[in-house]
């Protein structure tokens, strides 16, 4: 057997641990608490830049030492493995591979950007990690203030120790004063200039324990004169005369002689001779630090005291406090509807009593389970960075309304929807720097995110300046693709909506945004899973707008309560635009018509009764109740408006997950079950249902 | 500019580790096999640090260091030694001939730009 070359023993292994590395990296975006996963692929990193060492793979080795140092911050907890950490591995990863393949890579452009965005991330972390629940050990020590005193033997710096860099050290500890007493410095004409005369007086607040004070001295530690003291900053011994007393440079009897004369001690104390004037200038720098600490401190425990205020729960337990809230407002509402019942005026006063409180304690619980949505915002910069980096775009990303807060797991199944609608707006909908100048527009593009209240919703709105939808381009595609009938005229924001159809899409768009594996089909679902709606308006040449509207939780919704037939409905209020009596000619007008006239307006309806094939003899009144889903307005017709209801959210089953007219179910005051209309769908039917019957008709 | 190392060892590997250690940490490095080597390397060109082993061929780590003390240009130049925990006095003796700071070997390279940096400088 020949022995092979080792270079290529190395090229072999460090394939295999390129292997493994990626492995890692990409199960660690999924599970980025998993140590075993964090550990191999630091294994991994420090065995390629070890064995690339050995074997002359000297710029491998170096730009490995760079990735692996920052996966060593992560196998101790400094930094957490954020998309953006694995994101640059990745990047490293692949230029790893590169290195190794052409070791003689001279241009070290790539591998120097990659490098830069890993320092960006390591030098600012952007999620540090908390500990769930830290230990003493764990704990940042509390800040302590020492006194560190020092003088190093005369031919330190001879022997190459530079003082100014055991300072430059010491600073790097915290928060430093430096005073350098020259007392000890001699004439001019004895003086020898290799050697060391000054000593000084540093006044240190660091958290770090007194032994990272030793370790700066290390080298020089057996041969100097060294005191370190901790400082008590907690009393007020911030006068002159006491810090001078407790540094041991004047006795207490020479202050309080000093003191009785009343004029400015430290001058005092060096015209009796007491006292030099250095020891006093640094005396009075100790006095100037721990006045600073110490209102430092001060804000800081105010600021902490801040903190006592605020505490960290469990997000089940907020989710359960909402369950129990939800239980509440169900069995109050039955206390309401027994109590109207009973006739009893005690008991009602007591049960609108309890209605008030029950509401205002279902507010205050939807308020806790908020978060402002500049969490969600943050997160965008560097996907904007990196999408304008990739595509050779200039953007700026402008965010408005980052404290606008939303339900917190709303936000989070936010995140995927917008991510798409930032990609698509930056991909197709900015144009290229020479793209804009031509078009008269300043060359860098904007995408400007913003959040607001309105009501019990919040609008959150992503806006691009570039070209703006193509509205003939996007109806004769539709067409083309069979998603609209020919020559259909539609408003903008009913053709945009195609946009939404599963089967739409250019084939530009699909090799732009291939496996991503989210369409806009996916986002609209997402976000009307969260009984969100998306509107789409756009102004050709001057940019496009995507337009959120979600609901403030997902727990409780004001809703409408109506009966068709036997069975009760929620309608949730927020669609709802208003309630018409049907007379008895229109509805016999509208027999056989897809649209009702309701005040001189044609509204496209449904009858309730029909859809849910109910049996039970119609009221003579039917009522027509009119909803609306983005532009679109549908009448639904039912037997009874039963009135205002507050409606907790009950999913459904599993089996009944496929159900589409449904979004949920509540319980009534009574214990019956009511469904919640989905009303996105129901208006899609009505739309079907007219389209139906123009085309029979 | 970049500060100027002296890596002195006759090992090839720890040589290797040093330079490109340093290199990566944005040094320059020169390296010589042994003391002799060094001091004339050292005479050549006055380097901001010297970075040497104690046990090595033809002319060893204590009588470099002793040497290097000598010459003017050398005086407040640090020298860092590498030495093994087991080796106490030789790191007296060292100490003694002049050493600026030492190094405990095995060391991660972390180690080695930390104590660089120390006496250093980045």
């Amino acid at each position: 057997m020949t022995a092979l070359d080792p270079a290529e023993t190395y090229r072999q292994e460090a394939q295999e641990l390129l292997e493994q590395l990626e492995q890692a990296l990409l199960d660690l975006e999924h599970a980025p608490d998993d140590t075993d996963l964090i550990d191999s692929a630091f294994r991994a990193l420090h065995t390629i830049k070890g064995s690339g060492a050995m074997f002359g793979f000297d710029a491998v080795a170096a730009f490995t030492h760079h990735v692996e140092t920052a996966f060593d911050l992560v196998r101790k907890g400094k930094i957490a493995p954020s998309r953006e950490l694995i994101a640059v591995a990745l990047a490293a990863k692949d230029r790893m591979r590169l290195l190794i393949e052409q070791p003689d890579t001279v241009d070290t452009t790539p591998g120097d950007a990659i490098l830069r965005d890993l320092e960006a991330i390591v030098a600012a972390p952007e999620a540090p990690i908390v500990p769930e629940a830290p230990s003493s050990a764990q704990a940042k020590p509390s800040a302590t203030t020492w006194r560190v005193r020092f003088s190093l033997a005369k031919d330190a710096m001879a022997m190459g120790t530079n003082p100014l860099l055991l300072l430059d050290e010491l600073r790097t500890l915290g928060v430093a004063t430096i005073v350098a007493r020259t007392d000890g410095v001699p004439p001019l004409e004895v003086m020898m200039p290799t050697d060391c005369h000054l000593a000084w007086d540093v006044v240190l607040t660091t958290g770090q324990p007194r032994s990272a004070i030793e370790d700066v001295f290390m080298f020089v530690i057996d041969d100097m004169e060294l005191s370190i003291d901790p400082i008590d900053t907690t009393s007020d011994a911030t006068r002159i005369g006491e810090i001078l007393v407790d540094r041991g440079d004047v006795r207490q009897e020479a202050v309080d002689a000093a003191i009785s004369s009343q004029v400015a001690l430290g001058t005092l104390l060096v015209k009796s001779g007491h006292l030099t004037e250095d020891k006093l200038a640094a005396g009075l720098a100790e006095q100037q630090h721990i006045r600073v600490e110490a209102s430092a401190a001060k804000g800081a425990a105010k600021a902490a005291g801040q903190g006592a205020d605020s505490i960290r729960v469990p997000a089940e337990r907020l989710d359960e406090l909402m369950e129990r809230v939800g239980e509440l407002v169900i069995a109050q509402s039955r206390l309401t509807q027994v109590a109207a019942a009973s006739g009893d005026m005690d008991v009602k006063s007591i049960a609108e009593e309890i209605e008030r409180l029950a509401l205002a304690l279902r507010d205050t619980t939807m308020g806790v389970r908020t978060v402002p949505i500049g969490s969600l915002f943050g997160r965008f910069r560097r996907l904007v960075h990196d999408l304008a980096h990739e595509l050779g775009k200039q953007i700026e990303l402008v965010t408005i309304g980052e404290e606008t807060e939303l339900d917190k797991t709303v936000i989070e199944r936010l995140n995927d929807p917008l991510i798409h609608l930032i990609r698509n707006a930056i991909d197709h909908g900015l144009e290229t720097p020479e793209g804009r100048e031509a078009a008269g527009k300043s060359p860098r593009g904007r995408i400007t995110l913003s959040a607001r209240h309105a009501g019990a919703e919040v609008l959150v709105s992503i806006v691009d300046d570039g070209r703006g939808l193509d509205r003939n381009r996007i109806q004769a595609r539709a067409e083309e693709q069979g998603l609209l009938a020919p020559g259909v005229k539609l408003s903008d924001g009913e053709l945009f909506q195609v946009l939404f159809q599963p089967g739409f899409s250019t084939a530009r768009e699909v090799t732009s945004l291939s496996g991503r594996g989210v369409g806009m089909d996916v986002v609209k679902r997402t976000i009307e899973g969260l009984r969100g709606k998306i509107d789409i308006a756009s102004t050709p040449g001057s940019g496009t707008e995507m337009a959120l509207r979600l609901p403030l939780t997902l727990a409780i919704i004001d809703g409408l309560l109506v009966r068709v037939g036997t069975g009760r409905y929620v309608l949730p209020l927020s669609a709802v635009e208003e309630c018409v009596e049907l007379s008895v000619e229109e509805d016999a007008r509208s027999r056989g018509r897809s649209f009702l006239n309701i005040r001189d307006d044609l509204v496209p309806f449904l009858r309730l009764r029909e859809l849910f094939q109910a049996s039970a003899p119609a009221d003579r009144y039917q009522k027509v109740v009119i909803v609306s889903s983005g532009d679109l307005r549908v009448g639904l017709v039912v037997d009874q408006v039963i009135g205002n209801h507050q409606t907790v959210i009950k999913s459904l089953s599993k089996l009944h997950s496929g159900v589409e007219t449904f979004s949920g179910a509540t319980i009534l005051g009574d214990g019956a079950v009511a469904l919640i209309l989905d009303i996105a769908h129901l208006v899609e039917l009505g739309m079907a249902h007219e389209s139906r019957l123009k085309a029979a008709g | 500019m970049a500060k100027t190392i002296l890596s002195v060892d006759d090992s090839a590997s720890v040589r290797q580790m040093v330079k490109l250690t340093l290199s990566g940490a944005g040094y320059t490095v020169v390296q010589a096999g042994d003391g002799a080597e060094g001091l004339a390397k050292a005479r050549d060109t006055t380097v901001d640090l010297v970075v040497t082993d104690l046990n090595m061929p033809v002319m060893n780590g204590l009588n470099l260091i002793r040497e290097l003390r000598k010459l003017p240009s050398y005086k407040g130049v640090p020298i860092i030694f590498l030495t093994t925990e087991s080796d106490a006095a030789m790191k007296q003796e060292a100490k003694v001939a002049g050493a600026t700071g030492w190094i405990t070997k095995p060391f991660q390279q972390e180690q080695l730009v930390a104590v660089v940096r120390k006496v250093i400088g980045a």
